[in-house]
């Protein structure tokens, strides 16, 4: 019992981390109806961004703020410069779009800062944390607070006037353009959030495994999260994540020793092809998106 | 060649329906089939079997792609995994004594009725879903591969391909696995090249166009979208068998793995969607460029002229394939047959501006 608690715990965790991923993945679509395959790269590029100025001999707190700016010029950036060409082009296009930003991050970054496993230290003892006969590790447990925390400005700050207009924008193009609300503004926004979200997924994600090329491979948890949870809905995110982190850790807890290993992508494969199978707006998404 | 379009009246409604109606295309295909077949003669070994070898047989699964994505609409991001169901059926089939001429056959087959599993999401979302429905599907493929031991042998395991031998020929030197490349490679083109002009492929045109439209003037969608999954899932499987027996020889998971897929579509996209032309220019484009311009690079680097540290060397080719996409999207988004097209068209006419239409 204390096992299935323990696998309990920390999927639901690692679910909360995977929210943070998947919280800027759900922003850009909300804005703009793009689904951003880069995610996972920009993840990445938030952590190099945050080692590179740590190695500079800031402390980790300027180094983080800086990223932030950083990153939130970099999403600005992407939309301006790459996504705003591609608007009105077919889906297929922007999807590859968005992959090839993918692959091309992914070797900007080690390219120039080296393959190997940048460690990233946030001040959080590597000591496992003792919760009666549950044994986690703190860099989740402080994982699944920001996620948390982050959802919740994400959700406050819909309420503000520049979130209004980014709900109006998500509602209907044109209707927003209509009244005067920047569009083309507002997505690049939208990107540039996403960039933070980033920075907080890649800070987090770094910590717990080091930052390289292979976080680029939390896009596709975020994927099933998003798909899972309803892709344009904030609150979705974090209900996705939960079930997904909670399935991707107590499934193979059991099954690993029976079948040799790594179900985990199977379960997050097999959450996506269900849910698009079963109900493709996903828990919490709206239904008009697009379904035959 | 000057003038090309001049003297060439076509009379019979035959003429113009012929493949190519214009000479000048006639003697230029002839003129690269002799090229293609004579490659062993004036090419070395080297540059044979590792630029001509992947370069045919990735544009042969690049068109079986193009097929699916550029003339029925339906993307598909789990291509690899298709391929690789065709490379391990096919190598299991033959080591189970089946003759390679069949086998080939099974492996076509038994991708496509997987590839049709695929496809049945496609009945029920399209768009960005059906890009995530065969996403999982890849991840799901690329799972029982590696981790069912009797298919792979292992997650690490690579498994060699057995001696065998071709319509009586032995398929054991570089010049026989050339041409069976060459070969499966001229058979697709073909069969697609005639698609297009088939009723056929007119459904799969007007089902990517618009379904509903298609549906209302009596083109079963179900049914084509399902051939054209069948279709394209059993050239794939083909292609992925070709591609273990012709280039790989020994087969790993990894070579079919989630980038793979991203390298097909690279290919399909930056060639162009549902061009034949356009097929070949991409498989070519993507999987040489990257290797020219590293060259190219490191000359400059043994020059002097470039300070560049190894493990940037090392990720040069992926930024540059990445930026190759990125750039193609931006500037020619119908991909190189437009590019193609537009110089055939300016050529065609030459030295004038205008055809008489």
């Amino acid at each position: 019992m204390s096992y299935f608690l323990e696998l309990l715990i920390n999927g639901a965790l690692t679910g909360l981390m995977y929210s943070l991923v998947a919280l800027g993945v759900v922003l850009i679509y909300k804005s703009s109806g793009v689904l951003n395959f880069a995610a996972g790269a920009m993840v990445m590029m938030g952590g190099y961004v945050v080692w590179l100025l740590g190695s500079w001999g800031l402390p980790i707190w300027l180094a983080i703020a800086l990223a932030l700016v950083v990153m939130f010029a970099f999403g600005w950036l992407t939309e301006r410069l790459l996504l705003r060409t591609m608007v009105g082009q077919p889906i297929i296009m922007i999807v590859m779009l968005t992959l090839g930003l993918d692959v091309f991050l992914r070797g900007l970054g080690p390219g120039f800062l080296g393959t190997e496993p940048k460690h990233l230290d946030i001040g959080i003892s590597m000591a496992p944390l003792i919760v009666g006969d549950i044994l986690t590790n703190r860099t989740y447990v402080v994982g699944g607070v920001v996620a948390l925390l982050l959802i919740a400005l994400a959700l406050l700050f819909f309420r503000t006037r520049l979130g209004t207009k980014l709900r109006a924008v998500s509602d209907d193009h044109v209707a927003s353009w209509s009244v005067g609300i920047s569009v083309a503004h507002a997505v690049a926004v939208s990107w540039g959030l996403a960039g933070l979200c980033a920075v907080a997924a890649g800070t987090m994600w770094g910590a717990v495994q080091g930052v390289d090329w292979s976080l680029t491979a939390l896009l596709f948890p975020a994927v099933a999260v998003v798909i899972l949870g309803g892709i344009d809905s904030i609150v979705g995110a974090l209900l996705g994540g939960l079930v997904v982190g909670i399935l991707g850790s107590v499934i193979p807890g059991y099954v690993d020793s029976l079948v040799g290993g790594s179900t985990r992508d199977v379960v997050t494969s097999l959450v996506i092809l269900l849910t698009i199978l079963i109900r493709p707006h996903g828990m919490l998404g709206r239904e008009d998106i697009e379904r035959i | 060649m000057f003038y090309r379009l001049s003297g060439t009246h076509h009379t019979r409604y035959a003429q113009t329906r012929q493949l190519w109606p214009i000479p000048a295309d006639r003697w230029q295909i002839g003129l690269l089939l002799a090229l293609a077949l004579a490659a062993p003669f004036y090419m070395s070994e080297l540059y044979l079997s590792s630029y001509m070898l992947p370069w045919l047989v990735f544009s042969a699964a690049t068109l079986a792609l193009t097929l699916l994505m550029g003339l029925a609409g339906q993307l598909h991001f789990g291509f690899a995994a298709v391929m690789a169901i065709g490379a391990y059926t096919s190598i299991h089939a033959t080591r189970a004594g089946v003759p390679f001429e069949l086998a080939l056959l099974l492996a076509g087959l038994v991708a496509a009725l997987i590839g049709c599993l695929f496809g049945a999401a496609a009945l029920r979302v399209k768009g960005l879903y059906l890009v995530m429905a065969t996403l999982a599907m890849q991840f799901l493929v690329d799972w029982v591969i590696v981790n069912v031991n009797v298919i792979s042998g292992g997650a690490v395991a690579t498994l060699q391909t057995p001696q065998v031998s071709f319509l009586l020929i032995p398929i054991d030197t570089l010049q026989a696995r050339y041409y069976l490349a060459l070969l499966w490679t001229v058979i697709v083109s073909v069969l697609i090249l005639n698609i297009k002009r088939t009723s056929y492929g007119r459904a799969l045109v007007a089902v990517r166009d618009k379904d509903f439209a298609a549906a209302v003037i009596g083109v079963n969608i179900f049914r084509y979208k399902l051939q054209a999954f069948f279709t394209s899932s059993f050239l794939g499987g083909v292609s992925g068998a070709v591609l273990a027996f012709c280039f790989y020889q020994a087969v790993t998971p990894s070579q079919f793995n989630f980038d793979v897929t991203i390298q097909l579509v690279a290919m399909a996209l930056v060639g162009g969607l549902g061009s034949v032309v356009g097929g070949y220019l991409g498989a070519g484009f993507v999987l040489l460029a990257p290797i020219v311009l590293l060259n190219l690079i490191a000359r400059l680097v043994e020059a002097g002229w470039l300070n560049v540290s190894t493990s940037l060397m090392a990720h040069i080719p992926l930024m540059l394939y990445g930026a190759m996409i990125i750039g193609f999207l931006l500037f020619e988004p119908l991909g190189l047959a437009k590019i193609y097209d537009n110089a055939r068209k300016y050529l065609l006419v030459w030295p004038f501006r205008h055809t008489q239409s």
